[in-house]
């Protein structure tokens, strides 16, 4: 589905008001709908009061890890002589997250925007969007906005006659999961191989070309120009306290009417699943939900009436992540969406740290084993030290993301694992 | 890490003893100074990029809910680091569980075992059994230089062998292909791995991955010993061990040396040792009789030269040495020359293309393929192109020079010519005496370099037959001229060294080390000679 569907519960339109109204894709529409003016009031506040109002709205990551933006620009140094860069991350590519190409293809220029505030908070005269190499369609939306923002004078030199310039680049990657980890963007961004480097040094130390930088995702940078526009007082009215604002909602799996939403932060998930997206076509109960991208821990069916917050997410045993949620419903197996999601993890690791090289590949190799009917039940216990194993110990977390749902998935489910069990190892076991 | 500028020390504690190392240093690295060496794999001291990607070197750190990678963590002020605790062995453990899921354990046929930091810590963490129920990935053997092959089965994708060719030797010419488990090092498509200095890739496998083609299946490291020797394909002198299996040369490997070649050394050292093992050698003194060599024992040999010099009288005679020859052997020839009158004492340098390690200034392949030509220099002998023309009937003494470009006739109006050599070119037929000698890599001695760095070397190889040290003969036959009393040590040999040539006094054998010493004025003449092109 291209646009969000229309639907009956209080509905918070902020990021995808546009989507599906072509009008907002060119600049002059853009510029009729009020677009570009938020830049405008932006490039007349200092960098510190930009950040300073985006720190005031609570606005948090949206690329998963949901860390305070505000707070990430402020780590930036200030009057160290050096080239800062702005890298927006547009290499969407957590499986059931599906909300910043959508961005990108109806409202480019809220994205142009966004980035073009985001460079002038942290001081940068360059600002990147790195895409994901597999949006074609997307990423020829996103230059010819790009071109056409240079040419109207809203990027390049002296930006609008205010005296500010900023450039802006827009860099397809090859469509490696990796590259959007945001020490693999900036490497792929350099030219090397779309490997996670180990942190120090943070990319506000040295990031892309050794230069202080800030990876943002695409979601969070077209808020900014809202919050700019209208004050963190207007933002935070949504959504609560430790999680303020609207998020956009990529709902799939088995629903009746899948897509993307807008909704306010803090909503009950099963309001989301049942009355959004009016539930499971078969009519049959949901088994299980995977809320925040494949990355996170499996909810059961019992457990969706958790608040659609970070906190509320977390609480609930898993987390809001991309805020992706894939349904499955009472047919579902588990053990082979399991394998599904675990072999794109091994597909996608890079290859660096031995626990994610050699450990994905090998819980693939078992959930294939289990799930063709040659399984031990030893190999439960296996699983659980293997995901133990590859927690917490590598570069970066793509092996940690493999664990939370094979972990969730056996703690919860165990009983499906088991009965996929040799039914001869199974008697001796 | 000195640059110039005195950097702050900070203190910390590594297993219990406090340390204090400067600023900067990373724990990996303070760790060793207190003899703690922490399990590594992707880091290698001579490598600048730390990609802290092996994971093997984690450590606890108190304070710190995770484990650190002590490769890139620096030291700080008051840190408490447990390298061998519970959380961090656990881990450790893990990850050469992980390595070994794919790992073809085929330690029978490969050429590493023994010497494989896989292996070792294997053993160590004292995994018996694996928990791997799915058979193992099978990746293949391919060639990634002309001489060198690449198990890829074996690696552990460390990158050591991709970052020291793009990172030391500025050469980016392999890649880590694919991604995850599918990962393997191979070329650049279209480019070949063509380096003069490639070799050390091998070296720095820590597993048996990357095995050099003319050493593959050869040699078990147990059935190897390994000397502590120079190279002597050049005038750099870079340190080496040379590993010996049957009283041949199997390979040579770099030794570190921070002033000479730190980790690393040239291919054209690694290969050309290893063909000495080749053709004959003079394993027999041999005297003239009646115009034809006939082979003798040493005490009639070394008598018949006595006699020989006694009865020398023509003036002008020429000494030809090989620029091979060590410091001791020039040094016990000296008196002998004396003896006979000769003051010509020449060399010649066989040259050939340079090549430079970029991050390693003084590790360079030297036009001049020779070990000593500036030890001989310092004790007096001098450098020609040409063999010298021989007066008639004057004394001739070569050393060890091939007599490469001599007509058959060289040397056969010399009266008298003695001949102490490690092989018998056909002008030394006409010698009157052939003194069997050993090659450095039969003895002990020393070789100085480019820049005068006096250098050990110690015997790797038994001589063949009756050949013994140049050094070790000519003392023998300058007793029995009445010169001084034999030796039997090398140590005493040296002393000689450093009591006759001024740059050499003040240094004796065992304070020359294993690393060398500079002699004293190195560096002036050393500039004239420190391209050697």
């Amino acid at each position: 589905m291209s646009f969000p569907h229309r639907h009956d519960l209080e509905t918070t339109t902020l990021l995808s008001r546009h989507q599906g109204d072509e009008t907002a894709r060119s600049l002059e529409g853009w510029r009729g709908l009020g677009g570009y003016e938020a830049l405008r009031k932006a490039i007349g506040m200092s960098p510190d009061e930009i950040t300073e109002v985006v720190k005031a709205s609570g606005l948090r990551g949206r690329g998963g890890a949901g860390f305070p933006t505000g707070l990430k620009w402020s780590f930036m140094p200030k009057d160290d002589g050096k080239p800062h860069y702005l890298c927006c991350n547009a290499d969407e590519s957590e499986p059931g997250a599906f909300k910043d190409r959508e961005i990108i293809r109806w409202t480019p220029h809220l994205l142009i925007e966004g980035c073009l505030i985001g460079a002038r908070a942290i001081g940068s005269a360059h600002a990147y969007i790195y895409v994901r190499g597999e949006f074609f369609e997307d990423t020829r939306y996103l230059t010819a906005a790009v071109t056409e923002a240079y040419e109207g004078g809203y990027i390049g030199d002296d930006i609008m006659g205010t005296g500010w310039s900023c450039d802006l680049t827009v860099h397809t990657g090859a469509g490696a999961y990796i590259a959007g980890e945001e020490t693999g963007l900036m490497n792929s961004l350099m030219g090397n191989r779309a490997e996670p480097w180990a942190k120090p040094p943070f990319p506000a130390q040295a990031g892309a070309f050794g230069m202080p930088t800030t990876v943002n995702n695409v979601e969070t940078l077209s808020t900014v120009p809202g919050i700019v526009t209208e004050g963190a007082d207007w933002y935070t009215q949504w959504g609560t306290e430790k999680s303020p604002g609207t998020k956009l909602w990529c709902c799939s799996g088995h629903l009746v009417r899948p897509g993307n939403y807008e909704f306010e932060l803090g909503i009950p998930l099963e309001d989301i699943i049942f009355e959004a997206c009016g539930g499971t076509p078969s009519g049959k109960p949901v088994k299980a939900v995977i809320p925040g991208g494949s990355s996170t821990a499996f909810l059961t069916g019992d457990e969706l009436d958790c608040s659609t917050t970070y906190e509320g997410m977390q609480e609930a045993g898993s987390s809001l992540g991309t805020a992706s949620p894939i349904v499955m419903d009472e047919d579902t197996d588990i053990v082979a969406a399991m394998r599904r999601i675990a072999q794109f993890y091994a597909h996608e690791s890079c290859g660096q740290c031995v626990q994610c090289r050699e450990g994905t590949s090998w819980v693939v190799r078992i959930l294939q084993r289990i799930e063709a009917g040659d399984g031990e039940l030893k190999d439960i216990d296996t699983l659980y030290e293997l995901c133990e194993q590859m927690t917490g110990r590598t570069i970066c977390v793509l092996a940690d993301s493999v664990v939370f749902p094979l972990r969730s998935s056996l703690d919860k489910f165990r009983g499906e694992y088991e009965a996929r069990m040799s039914p001869s190892l199974v008697a001796v076991g | 890490m000195t640059n110039g500028e005195a950097k702050r020390a900070v203190t910390l504690t590594i297993d219990g003893t406090e340390i204090t190392v400067p600023q900067g240093t990373r724990v990996i690295e303070a760790a060793e100074r207190v003899g703690v060496v922490v399990p590594r794999y992707c880091y290698h001291p001579g490598i600048p990029t730390r990609p802290a990607q092996c994971r093997m070197c984690l450590v606890e750190v108190e304070g710190r809910p995770k484990l650190e990678p002590s490769c890139t963590l620096q030291a700080q002020d008051e840190m408490v680091v447990h390298t061998a605790s519970d959380t961090a062995e656990k881990a450790r453990q893990s990850v050469i569980e992980f390595l070994l899921v794919n790992h073809p354990l085929d330690c029978p046929i490969c050429d590493a075992a023994g010497q494989c930091m896989l292996q070792d810590y294997a053993y160590v963490t004292n995994q018996l059994e694996s928990r791997l129920n799915e058979p193992k990935q099978v990746m293949g053997r391919d060639r990634v230089a002309d001489d060198i092959l690449y198990f890829a089965d074996r690696c552990i994708i460390c990158t050591r062998c991709v970052r020291f060719m793009r990172d030391v030797a500025e050469d980016d010419a392999l890649i880590v292909a694919q991604r995850g488990h599918k990962a393997y090092i191979d070329t650049f498509p279209g480019r070949e791995l063509d380096n003069p200095f490639q070799g050390n890739i091998v070296d720095v496998c820590p597993v048996g991955a990357l095995v050099h083609e003319d050493f593959v299946f050869k040699a078990r490291s147990w059935d190897m010993d390994a000397t502590t020797s120079i190279c002597p394909g050049c005038t750099t002198g870079c340190n080496v061990t040379i590993d010996t299996k049957e009283n041949q040369i199997v390979r040579l490997k770099p030794r570190y040396n921070p002033d000479v070649n730190s980790y690393w050394m040239c291919d054209h050292g690694r290969k050309h040792l290893v063909m000495t093992n080749r053709g004959v050698r003079a394993e027999v003194p041999m005297v003239s009789v009646d115009g034809a060599l006939q082979p003798t024992d040493w005490e009639r040999a070394l008598d018949h030269v006595a006699d020989l010099v006694d009865d020398a009288s023509g003036a002008n005679g020429a000494a030809i040495v090989s620029a091979n020859a060590s410091n001791e052997d020039l040094l016990l020839l000296l008196p002998l020359l004396g003896r006979l009158d000769v003051s010509s004492i020449v060399f010649r340098v066989p040259t050939g293309e340079t090549a430079a390690l970029p991050t390693v200034p003084k590790l360079q392949l030297r036009a001049d393929r020779v070990a000593n030509a500036y030890g001989l220099e310092l004790l007096g002998a001098e450098r020609v192109e040409e063999l010298p023309a021989l007066a008639e009937g004057a004394p001739l003494v070569v050393l060890d020079d091939l007599l490469e470009g001599a007509d058959e006739s060289f040397g056969a109006t010399a009266s008298p010519f003695i001949y102490l050599g490690t092989r018998l070119p056909a002008a030394a037929r006409n010698a009157d005496a052939v003194l069997p000698i050993a090659t450095f890599a039969e003895m002990d001695g020393t070789f100085t370099n480019f820049e005068g760095r006096v250098q050990r070397f110690h015997q790797a190889l038994t001589p063949p037959g009756l050949a013994r040290p140049g050094w070790m003969v000519l003392s023998r036959l300058l007793a029995r001229l009445g010169e001084g009393d034999p030796l039997s040590d090398i140590g005493a040999a040296f002393d000689r060294v450093a009591g006759t040539s001024e740059p050499y006094a003040g240094l004796t054998w065992d304070s020359i080390g294993l690393k060398g010493a500079l002699v004293s004025g190195a560096g002036a003449t050393a500039a004239s000679m420190g391209s050697g092109s």
